[in-house]
């Protein structure tokens, strides 16, 4: 038992590790503010400035829904491509998958495998057909053939879910990042990151939230690989090298580079290997993305080069984390006190900012804490974008309006959409602040897994489905998986401070995934009403639409 | 878009065989993605030993290294293979239909 409860403490840990829920949660929670950093805050600003310039020039783009929920459907698959990978890493993959590395050696290089996998089953199975049946939203996709009202409404509900939990990790975790990088106190911080998201995703929709991504994702592209090139030049470039050295100081020393307990237990393996690989799929800030394209030959290469990019990171934070081991781990200027092996100055995720520091001075640090506040904003600001669409297009225009909102009237709600989630986020980071968030990301991608994903995936392979199935499968997905977690050790005995978890696994895709298909499928088998038959018939035309993309949705023109 | 376009597309052998060899390698792929991933998990999990096998004298490359790496290059060459056959051969095939049926009208 007491080997179990550890491996589900690791997993936990391990997952939170993606959102900047980790970093309120685990290490930058409870640290003092840090003396005001010039370096980071003036790049920070001309981060600022440039993309408030784009949001301007993007604002004069801005003149229809098409234009707002997917910059016209004209973005590139390399553009769009960076902009996927963009949403993807977060500054957490940054910090924390860095800090799993130096502390946990090739446990975190296995865990980052689980978080790429994904991108391949969406290449295969679903990039084409999303971009052929959706228009703005993946509701769009789900209620093609099915009761728009209801499967629409229930849609948003879920996609509204997995941003807000989505939304709470990440601005929790950036007044905390902020506090530790620039010195801004906690609610200032939040005020700056929800004005500055409100201020993009109102005025420039998804062509100025597209491209804050791009720019994001380049620049922490570049920061890492400058941190990674210099790190590893004191080792001159070689592997063995720099692996010898590590394993000689570093605690776990030989089993460095042997896998340990991260994945070691299989259910709890398998579980977290399915919720990542589906949550991905059903991520609604993601999907969007599938819908700023041409047509399904860019939406293929959009996820070709997404996934090239995040494999790419993924193996420069590994050897960040390495490199760390020696660089960071055994300079007395990085501990508290002095203490070699104690605490590290401003906790555990703080291994890439020192690295950066160790290698390039600080300059480079304050370039890295810009790098990672501007990450937190833009992947916010994709989240704020997705979850306004939900609001205006699924249930304002198409459940309350039916269809006769006009373009104007769809556009104003979306912005006072935008305005009012910008706010419900700094109010929920304010509210969380010392509260431990780390399972709201376990959350979100068990929400997307598990009442997303099956609906979609049923809706477009599956004649059979049925606005009943739908129904029943995306609500016992949405509340099993919620259930799962609360009931996990994350929030029953973390939050909640009961002795023992009552679900002993860390993820709950494995039971909460099952639960949604087989509710899906039995409803839809047993639904023999007159709607269920004319839902199956329509079939056949969406099969066609989704394989050929004759009469989907094509980009506007400017 | 009529339902009339979507008919005649829907009786072409083209249109089935397209959605057959598409649909086929798609699966295939996704198959070999998600059974060396899962035999990959199973093996952290039950064999972590092997894992640690160093397989080079003299080198600190371990099997659990050198599967992770492997993954990540091979799952984005299949994507890679995925997209230039779809993005070539298969949209060809597609356009061809589409044409067809724009054109028997």
């Amino acid at each position: 038992m007491r080997g179990s409860n550890s491996l589900v403490r690791v997993g936990a840990s391990a997952l939170t590790l993606f959102s900047g829920a980790a970093l309120a949660g685990d290490a930058i929670g409870e640290t003092a503010k840090q003396a005001v950093n010039y370096n980071a805050i003036g790049m920070f600003v001309l981060f600022v400035l440039l993309t408030l310039g784009i949001t301007y020039w993007a604002a004069n783009r801005t003149k229809t829904t098409s234009d707002f929920y997917t910059a016209g459907g004209g973005i590139t698959g390399f553009q769009n491509g960076l902009a996927m990978a963009g949403d993807y890493m977060s500054a957490a993959t940054l910090l924390g998958l860095t800090a799993l590395m130096y502390s946990k050696g090739v446990d975190a290089y296995l865990y980052m495998i689980a978080f790429f996998v994904g991108w391949p089953i969406i290449m295969f199975l679903m990039a084409e057909r999303l971009r052929n049946l959706g228009r703005f939203t993946f509701a769009d996709i789900t209620s093609y053939r099915l009761n728009q009202g209801k499967v629409r409404t229930m849609a948003a509900i879920s996609s509204l879910v997995v941003v807000c939990f989505y939304l709470i990790a990440q601005m929790v975790g950036a007044g905390q990042l902020i506090k530790l990088l620039f010195g801004l106190d906690y609610g200032i911080a939040l005020v700056v990151v929800g004005g500055l998201m409100m201020i993009y995703v109102a005025f420039g929709g998804m062509v100025a939230t597209t491209w804050v991504q791009i720019i994001k994702a380049c620049l922490l592209l570049f920061g890492g690989t400058v941190v990674m090139l210099l790190a590893m030049s004191q080792f001159g470039f070689s592997y063995e090298e720099l692996t010898n050295r590590a394993m000689a100081v570093h605690q776990l020393g030989e089993k460095l580079l042997s896998p340990g307990n991260l994945l070691a237990e299989p259910v709890s393996a398998i579980s977290l290997g399915l919720g990542l690989m589906f949550g991905l799929a059903g991520l609604p800030h993601i999907l969007m993305r599938f819908f700023t394209v041409t047509n399904a030959k860019e939406a293929r290469k959009s996820v070709l080069y997404a996934s090239g990019f995040v494999a790419y990171f993924f193996n420069v934070v590994a050897l960040m984390g390495l490199c760390a081991v020696i660089i960071v781990g055994q300079n007395p200027d990085f501990f508290e006190e002095g203490q070699i092996g104690g605490k590290l100055i401003g906790g555990g995720n703080m291994v890439a900012m020192h690295l950066a520091r160790a290698v390039g001075g600080d300059l480079l640090l304050g370039f890295l804490s810009a790098v990672a506040f501007a990450t937190i904003l833009a992947v916010v600001s994709g989240l704020a974008l997705a979850g306004a669409s939900a609001i205006s297009h699924d249930i304002y225009s198409r459940v309350i309006k039916k269809g006769t909102a006009s373009e104007k009237a769809e556009l104003r709600v979306s912005k006072m959409a935008t305005i009012a989630l910008g706010i419900v986020a700094v109010v929920l980071g304010l509210l969380f602040e010392k509260m431990n968030v780390a399972f709201m990301v376990a959350l979100a991608f068990g929400v997307a897994a598990s009442a997303n994903f099956p609906v979609l995936i049923l809706s477009m392979y599956w004649q059979g489905l049925t606005t009943r199935g739908a129904l029943a499968g995306g609500s016992l997905g949405l509340l099993s998986a919620v259930a799962l977690v609360v009931l996990s050790k994350s929030v029953w005995v973390t939050v909640l401070g009961y002795a023992e978890p009552i679900f002993p696994y860390t993820q709950p895709a494995l039971f909460s995934m099952p639960i949604a298909f087989l509710a899906a499928i039995l409803v839809s088998k047993l639904d023999n009403s007159a709607e269920a038959r004319s839902e199956r018939e329509a079939f056949g035309d969406q099969f066609v639409r989704a394989q050929t993309g004759v009469g989907a949705a094509t980009a506007a023109v400017h | 878009m009529s339902s009339a376009t979507y008919e005649r597309i829907r009786k072409n052998p083209r249109f089935t065989e397209l959605v057959e060899r598409r649909g086929r390698y798609a699966w295939i792929l996704s198959g070999i993605v998600f059974v060396i991933f899962y035999i990959f998990v199973l093996a952290v999990a039950f064999a972590p030993d092997f894992m640690s096998i160093r397989p080079f004298a003299g080198s600190n490359l371990t099997i659990g290294i050198l599967a992770g790496l492997f993954q990540f290059i091979a799952f984005w060459v299949l994507s890679l293979l995925y997209v230039r056959r779809a993005n070539g051969e298969f949209d060809d095939m597609n356009k061809e239909i589409v044409d067809a049926a724009w054109g028997g009208k």
